[in-house]
């Protein structure tokens, strides 16, 4: 059973893990995800790599409670034992040299595409980022970020840190400003995605959104996932994670994921949380 | 003189219908001692003349038939559960979901006048009986040569009991949490308790099988590496790939592929939901799509996760249904409710993107096609709506395509299967392929018949009695 090494405090309802995952730290790359289990009780749920050790065999996720089994994980110490990890799956986001490439990750979508702004990056392109959160203490991985990208701009939707405001308005401005943008790539909530989609769609730039419909065993085997990309039916842990935002049907998307409202309700309920 | 013939099988005691759409508990509950030797006595020993067809003909792993039948007459449950297993290592298993009335017993002399011996009855009889009580493993001299299996199905767990049998160090990746493949994510409790799954796993395990779970072949490792690694590789990684209609409105919520019902179902417990930690949600009015034993097991959960009607919904008509006629018959004893003639053409769902009604289309039977069953074909302007809230699409399943796409030079068939010749060896030299990833959907007997023939191969490849052929030829290209 895979051993939690680290744990990382960024934000009150944000944690970060390092994991002792030999395998999947030799294979992973930006944009895969892996499965994890907690205990035998436990439900799948898909998390983003957000960084890889093959020297140290490790790997790290960063998980956001929104419900039983994140906020059940956030709860785990160092030493602890997770029941099951399995990846890296997904297909990796496709890194090439494009030009100037613009990132935008909002609230734990900044965890989830930091590996992507380093190998932009790290591929020869000029990184722009754009990363955003609904409050001050929310925001992380700045430095990170910082790090790897050419320009850094920061919003919250309280205005407590940087701009105030939403991430796809300053993306508006930075097309407006002008500049040759060759791929936009963004992770985060599906109505910031959804508003990063309608902002790039006119001036026809390439955007890529990475999904996060409900999976169960991330291998393509249970259709749980599907979503529809230009009106064809997709299978987000094996044809994706990551779509064409311009072809994605978001409104399938958020109806889709409040299949489990009650049951999710009850569960965490049962726990002793609240949602 | 001879004794008089008992024309019928000794009756299965089973589960009353009523009480049963309550629990998941298993349905049949097995023969007595007295039972089964009673039945034992009905077998009349055949001795095959040239030419003729007995029981053991039909069974595709060849299991002595009438030789464990009589360690039996003769109470000699010990002996009698050696006897098969010199030939197949889940007997629990296949005495619960062997089709034997198609098989073993669809061959037995005695089926000819009256019923079959209830051969698969027998055969879950003595595995039980042994399991009850325990078992001791004699671990081979091992040959230091060592195989790699990919999938823990029935396909996989065959070979790698074979392989161990014969001394090869054998390690089992699985993409699951779980081993057993179908056995665990899709055959419901209720039909193969997963007790037994795993105390079959178990022997294999006591074997000196090493199984790694959670290892996704073509992504957490990859056939290079393990052709690296081992001297052999069986791929036994089923038809893991739902399909789909293709109708509009085939995404709305409340609609589940087969094997996601099944996998929330059996292997993440949904039905204990919340003290299991996977939701499920099933409505008033179920139709599942489809009649073939997958579609039964769905409609027979629906029931028991407390749906008031589950209705089978097919396209041709009761003679044509493909189930077997076991599970057939347990469904409508519990209830379950058929539609023939009957295609979904669309779904329609409400604001909230819930399926609420379903458009379907009445069917007659027209000319025999390809399969000699007669052709379904819709009859104009017959089109009627059936409110429904949950729908199950268990319409079959395709090959599982995450390691063919991602082993460069594996061969496929257009159908998805890897190609194999007659020996289960693909493409790639030191590679070979059996169960449903070879054949396409079949059943469990089927993908251990396959993957005996397979070890058997690998077997006289690795102690150099063969070599890998030069002209190799695929048998299902
Ligand atoms: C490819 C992918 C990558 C992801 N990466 C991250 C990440 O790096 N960090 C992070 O915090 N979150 C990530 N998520 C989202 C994360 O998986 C969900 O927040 C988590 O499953 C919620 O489970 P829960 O029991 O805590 O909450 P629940 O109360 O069960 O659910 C809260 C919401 O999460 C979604 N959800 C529920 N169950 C699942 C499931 N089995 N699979 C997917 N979504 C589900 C639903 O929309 C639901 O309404 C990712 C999702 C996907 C698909
Ligand atoms: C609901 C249902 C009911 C059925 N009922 C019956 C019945 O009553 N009688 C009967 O005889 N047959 C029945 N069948 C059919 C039978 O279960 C299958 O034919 C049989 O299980 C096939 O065995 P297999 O070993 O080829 O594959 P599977 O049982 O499908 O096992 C394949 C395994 O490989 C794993 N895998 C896949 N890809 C990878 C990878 N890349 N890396 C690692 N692991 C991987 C999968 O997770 C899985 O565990 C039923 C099938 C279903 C779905
Ligand atoms: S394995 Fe199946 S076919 Fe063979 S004897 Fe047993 S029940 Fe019959
Ligand atoms: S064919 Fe029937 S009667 Fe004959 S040996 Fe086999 S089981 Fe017995
Ligand atoms: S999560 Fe099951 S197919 Fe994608």
């Amino acid at each position: 059973m895979p051993e939690i090494i680290s744990k990382i405090d960024l934000a009150p309802t944000i944690k970060g893990f390092e994991i002792k995952a030999p395998l999947v730290a030799k294979k992973a790359k930006p944009g895969q995800f892996v499965i994890v289990r907690i205990d035998e009780k436990g439900e799948r749920i898909p998390l983003t790599l957000n960084d890889w050790f093959p020297e140290k065999g490790t790997i790290r996720i960063v998980a956001l409670e929104a419900g039983l089994t994140t906020k059940r994980l956030n709860s785990m110490k160092e030493g602890d034992r997770i029941a099951n990890l399995i990846g890296p799956l997904g297909k990796p986001a496709e890194i090439g040299r494009y030009g100037t490439v613009v990132c935008v990750g909002g609230g734990v979508g900044i965890a989830c595409i930091y590996p992507e702004v380093r190998a932009f990056k790290l591929a020869g392109n000029e990184v722009i980022s754009i990363i955003g959160a609904r409050t001050k203490e929310l925001l992380i991985f700045e430095k990170e970020i910082k790090e790897f990208s050419d320009e850094v701009y920061i919003t919250t939707d309280d205005g407590s840190y940087g701009e105030k405001g939403f991430v796809s308005d300053v993306l508006k401005r930075v097309i407006e400003d002008g500049r040759r943008i060759d791929l936009v790539v963004a992770v985060g909530p599906i109505p910031m995605m959804r508003a990063v989609a309608e902002v790039t769609r006119p001036y026809k730039i390439k955007t890529i959104v990475s999904l996060n419909p409900i999976m169960v065993d991330g291998t393509g085997m249970c259709g749980s996932c599907r979503i529809e990309v230009g009106g064809k039916t997709k299978f987000v842990c094996v044809d994706g994670p990551e779509f064409d935002a311009h072809l994605v049907d978001f409104d399938l998307l958020t109806l889709r994921n409040r299949r489990y409202l009650q049951e999710e309700r009850l569960a965490l309920e049962r726990y002793g949380g609240e949602k | 003189m001879m004794a008089k013939i008992v024309p019928k099988k000794h009756p299965m005691p089973e589960q009353d219908p009523n009480e049963r759409i309550k629990n998941f508990n298993e349905v049949p509950l097995g023969y007595d001692e007295r039972t089964a030797i009673e039945e034992a006595k009905r077998c009349l020993e055949c001795k095959p003349k040239e030419g003729q067809k007995i029981c053991v003909d039909g069974c595709p792993v060849g299991v002595d038939i009438p030789r464990f039948i009589r360690c039996i007459k003769e109470g000699k449950f010990d002996e009698a559960i050696k006897v098969i297993k010199e030939k197949n290592s889940l007997p629990a298993i296949c005495g619960r979901v062997c089709p034997y009335e198609n098989q073993c017993e669809g061959f037995c002399t005695l089926g000819k006048k009256f019923e079959p011996v209830a051969i698969g009855r027998l055969e879950r009889f003595v595995a039980d009986y042994e399991r009850e009580r325990g078992y001791v493993v004699k671990k081979p001299e091992p040959k230091g040569k060592k195989v790699a299996v990919v999938g823990s199905g029935p396909a996989g767990l065959t070979v790698a009991a074979d392989l161990a049998k014969l001394g090869y160090g054998v390690t089992i990746f699985e993409a699951l949490h779980a081993p057993g493949g179908v056995l665990v994510y899709g055959i419901p409790e209720f039909r193969l308790p997963k007790r037994i799954v795993q105390a079959e796993v178990d022997y294999v395990k006591a074997l000196g099988v090493e199984i790694k779970t959670d290892v996704v072949v073509g992504k957490t490792v990859t056939m290079e590496e393990l052709l690296e690694e081992f001297d052999a590789v069986f791929v036994g990684t089923g038809a893991g790939l739902p399909k789909f209609m293709g109708v509009p409105g085939e995404n709305l919520n409340g609609i589940y592929s087969a094997n996601e019902f099944l996998t929330r179902i059996n292997l993440m417990k949904a039905y204990e939901f919340p003290e299991y930690h996977t939701p499920i949600w099933v409505g008033k009015r179920v139709a599942t799509i489809g009649a073939g034993n997958v579609s039964m097991d769905c409609a027979r959960n629906a029931l028991r996760l407390g749906a008031e009607e589950s209705i089978i919904v097919y396209r041709r008509s009761e003679a044509e249904m493909p189930a077997r006629k076991e599970e057939i018959e347990h469904a409508k004893e519990e209830g379950v409710k058929f539609m023939f003639l009957t295609l979904p053409k669309r779904y329609l769902g409400d604001e909230h993107g819930w399926v609420k009604k379903m458009e379907c289309i009445r069917m007659k039977l027209g000319e025999p096609d390809a399969s000699g069953r007669r052709r379904p074909v819709p009859i104009p302007g017959s089109e009627f709506e059936l409110e429904v809230d949950t729908v199950v699409v268990a319409i079959g399943q395709s090959p599982n395509p995450l390691l063919p796409r991602s082993t460069p030079g594996l061969k496929t068939t257009k159908w998805g299967t890897i190609m194999v010749d007659e020996e289960g060896r693909t493409s790639l030299e030191r590679v070979w392929a059996a169960g449903d990833i070879a054949t396409g959907e079949a059943t469990v007997i089927l993908a251990m018949g396959g993957g005996k023939k397979a070890a058997a191969s690998i077997h006289r490849y690795l102690s150099g009695e063969s070599k890998w052929p030069e002209d190799w030829k695929p048998v299902n290209a």
